[in-house]
């Protein structure tokens, strides 16, 4: 699967597009990170917690939209985009969407 | 008493632990940043000023949250007040921006060009206590594209 976030596929011709592939996780953290990360917040710096959660809550979101595409016969997704929004307090939310193609 | 003493221990950690961590964090990016300037990075869709056939691309990406510490959210709460820049948030977000494209970076140290470079910068509001930003989280995402390599390039005699 190829997989890239501008137009095309470089050397490669779009032969069938497929329409929107989307893919999303709602994820939270637990209290143990929650208030580690409080106290964190006194001293400044980088949440590794967080960091690893948001990321691990990513890749799934990309492996869904990933199996949708498979779903539709296509074998690349382009024009790929992520967004991220917090649902509610401790909790958030990560999409991603794209275009699902066959190129050759 | 017994608050404000509490209050004055938190501030004092967080100007002191905080300064130390932006010191450190600024000498460690600007020590990686100097050794991927190899690898050019634009917000262009196409590849600049190279003619070589590209032989495969891919989605990379790199995130960091990071967090300010009690001092400068106290000092922003007050900037708020009184209006003006905050320059404890301007830090934070630069380090934030520079850390995630370094990541970015690393995780494809192989590549010869990033493409359609895209930065995304959300708040991870903790709720309750209000509308401080507390902490951020940015992602720093793009296409990596490799050029087909001269020996392979050349026709087979």
């Amino acid at each position: 699967m190829f997989v890239c976030n501008i137009e095309e596929i470089p050397g490669k011709t779009i032969t069938t597009c497929y329409g929107i592939v989307s893919g999303s996780t709602v994820r939270a953290k637990h209290v143990g990170r929650d208030i580690f990360a409080s106290i964190k917040n006194i001293f400044g710096g980088e949440l590794k917690a967080y960091t690893e959660l948001l990321g691990e809550s990513r890749d799934e979101a990309l492996d869904r939209m990933k199996a949708q595409a498979q779903q539709l016969g296509a074998n690349a997704i382009v024009n790929v985009r992520f967004s991220t929004s917090s649902v509610a307090a401790g909790a958030a939310e990560i999409y991603v969407y794209g275009t699902a193609v066959t190129v050759e | 008493m017994d608050n404000l003493t509490i209050f004055l221990i938190l501030l004092a950690l967080g100007f002191v632990f905080g300064k130390l961590a932006e010191g450190r964090h600024y000498r460690s990016i600007q020590a990686r940043e100097e050794e991927l300037v190899r690898l050019p990075t634009t917000s262009c869709k196409k590849p600049i000023g190279s003619s070589a056939s590209i032989e495969r691309a891919q989605l990379v990406y790199g995130h960091v949250v990071i967090s300010v510490d009690y001092f400068k959210q106290m000092l922003a709460g007050l900037r708020n007040f009184f209006g003006g820049t905050i320059q404890a948030y301007e830090t934070l977000l630069d380090r934030a921006r520079r850390e995630a494209v370094l990541r970015m970076k690393e995780s494809c140290p192989t590549a010869d060009e990033i493409l359609n470079l895209r930065i995304e910068t959300s708040s991870i509001s903790k709720g309750g206590s209000g509308d401080r930003i507390g902490s951020v989280e940015v992602l720093a995402y793009g296409t990596a594209i490799y050029y087909q390599q001269a020996s392979s390039r050349l026709p087979s005699p």
